[in-house]
């Protein structure tokens, strides 16, 4: 039976969706600023950083009235609430963005303290994690969901590497790197969060699809 | 926690003629919870529920075949008597159904019923029994007027305070908040809940929302069968099977 619901559903799905693309899209453009040491992308990630911020409200807002004036069951109710959550995840990948931005900032016109072996790879990661997370959300795909999660510990592993070769290798030998290597070690950390905030999609996406509870518990999937 | 089973249906097949409208009912109900019966009209809610009490009988032409107990005593052995099992387990209908009678009266009946005669024993008994269904303080003053006076609320309000007066230990509810407004039904609500502390309740309701709020189980019939059971917040939020979550989602009706 078609229900009036299955429309505000796949309304709020689309909503979701534009969400996800402007953020994947805040992500590649932090990493072209990156890769070019410049800032001229600065502005624009910065202005779509607040529309992004305006779709979780708005998202949040429709989220509350479908609870409120549909009392949702099951599969829908678990939809509505953890779409909530992905707003949120969305919007904090998108800060991250900006803040990664705001540490090229800080890099431009300065002589690049090493060659960027460990970042790109973790760029690349966050940036594969994040449309994953999304295309599982989109197929309802709770193995491609669980792969994101099993490859969290990757990110993990890549941003101590970075911490490590910049603490050990870097300022613990020379404190006038530190101007240098510490935006180095921040964006490390910021793309290794972006990676947690697509894990958590993907949880929330796997709790959508079939009520398993794999939130903290990644030993679930193996 | 383990739950006591205070009723247990065991394989219960139920034919009104040659028509079967219940078909191998399994199912416990647990002391001091609340378990609803949901499903679509016509899947067999309040055909089961009136066998918990034996009303099955009385419509003519039926067949019931399975065990139903309660404390473990099958209800339909030879030994019991209806009477006796209709008083331990209550029903408070769709429509209030007071006595023609005065407010006092409709309570004092079942017991003066049940061979009791002492006067002040049946006032006392009275006045409890309308406390405990939030009933006392507003006919206190007026226990000798009509029954039939009270509003659609009081008057369900009365009508369980006669099942309490008697002493059931069960009280069965059919839709009891069906023609009721919505104040009247969240004051039987929270009487439920309530009332769960000392009492086992059953209610048969064809509004889910009702069934989230105010039980601790849900039954799902469909079609004479009983699909799923299970803790009620497990059943709306995370039901097992498809039809039960094609039910509650209203993707059918």
């Amino acid at each position: 039976m078609e229900r009036h619901l299955d429309q505000e559903l796949t309304d709020l799905k689309q909503q979701l969706l534009k969400m996800g693309t402007l953020v994947e899209a805040a992500i590649f453009e932090s990493m072209e600023s990156l890769k070019e040491l410049s800032i001229e992308r600065v502005n624009k990630i910065i202005s779509e950083d607040r529309v992004i911020d305006e779709m979780e409200n708005a998202i949040d807002e429709q989220c509350l009235d479908l609870l409120a004036l549909r009392q949702p069951m099951a599969i829908d109710l678990r939809f509505i609430t953890m779409s909530m959550k992905i707003s949120t995840d969305l919007e904090r990948i998108a800060d991250l963005a900006v803040d990664i931005v705001q540490r090229v900032q800080d890099l431009v016109g300065k002589p690049l303290l090493k060659p960027l072996i460990d970042i790109p790879k973790l760029t690349k990661l966050a940036q594969q994690m994040t449309k994953d997370a999304l295309d599982a959300f989109v197929n309802k795909d709770a193995e491609l969901a669980g792969s994101v999660i099993l490859r969290d510990n990757e990110a993990d592993k890549l941003r101590n590497l970075v911490q490590k070769e910049l603490v050990n290798d870097y300022m613990s030998k020379d404190s006038s790197t530190a101007s240098r290597a510490v935006p180095l070690l921040l964006i490390a950390r910021h793309l290794e969060r972006i990676c947690d905030h697509a894990t958590n999609i993907s949880e929330d996406v796997i709790y959508m699809i079939n009520a398993d509870v794999v939130k903290h518990h990644p030993e679930k999937l193996k | 926690m383990d739950n006591e089973t205070k009723i247990k249906s065991e394989n219960v097949d139920f034919f009104y003629g040659k028509t079967q409208a219940l078909k191998n009912i399994n199912l416990d109900i647990y002391k001091n919870q609340v378990t609803a019966i949901i499903g679509p009209s016509g899947c067999g809610k309040s055909t089961f529920i009136r066998l918990l009490n034996r009303m099955n009988e009385l419509v003519p032409n039926t067949v019931l075949s399975g065990k139903i107990s309660l404390d473990g005593l099958d209800i339909f052995d030879s030994s019991v008597d209806p009477v006796d099992i209709r008083r331990q387990v209550g029903m408070v209908f769709q429509k209030p159904n007071p006595f023609p009678k005065s407010i006092f009266d409709n309570i004092s009946y079942g017991l003066k019923v049940n061979g009791i005669k002492d006067r002040s024993f049946i006032e006392e008994r009275v006045e409890w029994s309308l406390k405990k269904a939030a009933l006392w303080p507003e006919v206190k003053d007026r226990l000798h007027d009509s029954a039939l006076k009270l509003s659609g609320g009081q008057q369900q309000r009365l009508c369980i305070a006669r099942s309490l007066a008697v002493e059931s230990k069960v009280i069965l509810f059919d839709e009891p908040c069906a023609s009721l407004d919505p104040i009247s039904t969240a004051k039987i609500e929270e009487l439920i809940t309530e009332l769960k502390k000392e009492y086992t309740i059953v209610i048969v309701t064809h509004n889910m929302q009702q069934a989230a709020r105010v039980s601790d189980y849900t039954a799902f019939f469909l079609m004479g069968e009983l699909i799923e059971f299970g803790k009620t917040q497990d059943i709306f939020t995370k039901p097992k099977d498809s039809k039960t979550e094609a039910y509650i989602t209203g993707r059918f009706g």
